[in-house]
């Protein structure tokens, strides 16, 4: 039987800072399409970086990164794919939305892609609907409130119709409400979703499967529910749950 | 939380001048500095003319004097030395209330502060009815080089940024006792423009990496610049006020 394409294969992806500093150091990991996954690890642990590697930002120094089947390399039409095959939302919303409007953000990536006129309207009405700023579409970016602003970030890049959406610290300065409202948009969009957090209660709420990211290396893949629940395992790479939670 | 990226100078409104195309105005706006540097500096008049154009466009553009006045001092520390010239210049000499001043010091004093006057108030005016983006778009248009758009749009937007963090770290500074009278403060934002320039930059190398991930490729995408390009009669209507300029400049030339 054949197995489909994963929406993202990593293979021994290897990456190190022109310092010499060894960032990633053989990372395998692959997400199936429609597969929900959480990266944890904690500060420094390289999981920016390999984001960064996802859509060719960074090149690697070894290993291949494959998005639904099509692998990052320098050539100039490939990056330009791989960069629509791959949503990613940065942590910090300020650094995502520039422009004066919400529409003219989350128009400005489809436009990157060529789209023009009706089509490119309907694109960004298609993604503010998505996660419910559709109303909001004509202010100003920094008029919002915080939580608005990252839920626009996300629009921005589910303009672009991501094979794979990859979120930065999603619930990191949220206030609770604005936490779950997220979480709802997040479960129900269409798209396999790469999760980067050190928020361990999120990751169990959005996803099934989670991997641990340590000194460059994957270190551990499984079900979210049985890694949370091994103590040493999570205390061994820095990560906890908050005060008065347990994972059973 | 940081308000993200305030419009700094612009001024939002539905006048004529805001909605001339910003090609128009750019070049409107150089031309007029142009005809007002080329003017000799003891033709008065002229820059009275130049004035009068300058209160017109504000009117117009429904900007107050109070606004464009209060920001056009931050000139003043470049023009400081011109204040000194009529002390510092040398031959003929004027009695000014009692004090010898030179006249020419007087003459090249007045030609500092005049022109550069009036070249901040034309710079305020377009950076009051323009947006930053529009600005880069009207520079694109203008057929500028794509390098120089790029620094501009980047140079921009770490302005914004810049004053974000600056006020955050000014706030800061005072919530752990620095004291904030003007000069006791210059100490703290010396020490801090350092990391301040650090923040800016790693902000912009950020935003600039948010680009990129959605498809950017060195120019804004054209679906900013073809909608609304400047027709000829909007040209012609920013015309008016670099022609009326202009030709001032050269009655000044010829009348000196």
């Amino acid at each position: 039987m054949q197995t489909p394409t994963p929406s993202l294969d990593v293979r021994g992806l290897r990456y190190a800072y022109p310092d010499g500093h060894l960032a990633l150091a053989g990372v395998d990991l692959t997400v199936p399409r429609g597969g929900r996954v959480a990266l944890l690890g904690p500060n420094g642990a390289g999981k920016t970086t390999l984001v960064l590697h996802l859509n060719g930002v960074l090149t690697a120094t070894g290993g291949t990164v494959s998005v639904g089947g099509l692998t990052v390399d320098r050539d100039r039409a490939t990056l330009a794919e791989v960069r629509r095959r791959v949503g990613i939302v940065f942590q910090d919303p300020d650094d995502q939305l520039f422009l004066p409007t919400v529409a003219e953000d989350v128009a400005f990536g489809p436009a990157n892609l060529g789209l023009r006129g009706a089509e490119l309207v309907a694109r960004v009405d298609e993604a503010l609907a998505a996660v419910g700023m559709g109303e909001h579409r004509d202010r100003a970016p920094h008029h919002l409130s915080f939580g608005q602003r990252r839920r626009v970030a996300v629009a921005t890049v589910l303009a672009m119709r991501p094979e794979i959406l990859v979120l930065d610290e999603p619930s990191s300065n949220l206030d609770p409400a604005a936490r779950r409202e997220l979480a709802e948009i997040l479960r129900g969009l269409p798209v396999t979703l790469l999760m980067v957090t050190h928020d361990l209660p999120y990751a169990l709420e959005l996803c099934d499967r989670s991997v641990i990211l340590d000194a460059g290396r994957i270190v551990a893949d499984a079900p979210t529910r049985e890694l949370l629940a091994d103590r040493e395992l999570l205390a061994a790479h820095r990560l906890e749950l908050p005060y008065g939670f347990a994972a059973r | 939380m940081g308000a993200g990226h305030a419009h700094v100078l612009y001024r939002e409104s539905a006048s004529p001048v805001h909605r001339l195309p910003p090609e128009v105005k750019l070049a409107a706006m150089v031309l007029f500095t142009l005809a007002v540097v080329a003017t000799p500096r003891a033709a008065f008049w002229a820059f009275g003319g130049y004035a009068l154009l300058v209160a017109a466009v504000a009117t117009l553009a429904r900007v107050g004097p109070g606004w464009l006045l209060s920001r056009a001092a931050i000139e003043l520390p470049f023009v400081l030395f011109a204040f000194a010239l009529p002390f510092l210049g040398a031959g003929e000499r004027v009695e000014v209330a009692g004090v010898a001043l030179s006249v020419d010091g007087l003459l090249g004093g007045w030609n500092i502060v005049a022109k550069g006057t009036l070249g901040v108030l034309a710079s305020l005016l377009l950076a009051a009815t323009t947006t930053t983006r529009d600005l880069i778009v009207g520079l694109d248009r203008l057929r500028c080089p794509q390098v120089v758009t790029q620094i501009a749009t980047f140079m921009l937007r770490y302005l914004d940024v810049l004053v974000g963090e600056a006020r955050r770290m000014r706030v800061a500074r005072i919530s752990r006792g620095d004291d904030p009278r003007f000069l006791w403060q210059l100490r703290g934002f010396a020490a801090g423009v350092g990391s301040l320039f650090l923040r800016a930059f790693e902000r912009g190398e950020r935003v600039y990496l948010a680009m990129l991930s959605r498809g950017y490729s060195g120019r804004m995408p054209a679906v900013w610049q073809g909608a609304g390009a400047a027709t000829a009669g909007q040209w012609l209507a920013g015309a008016a006020v670099p022609l009326v300029a202009v030709a001032i400049a050269a009655t000044a030339v010829v009348l000196t």
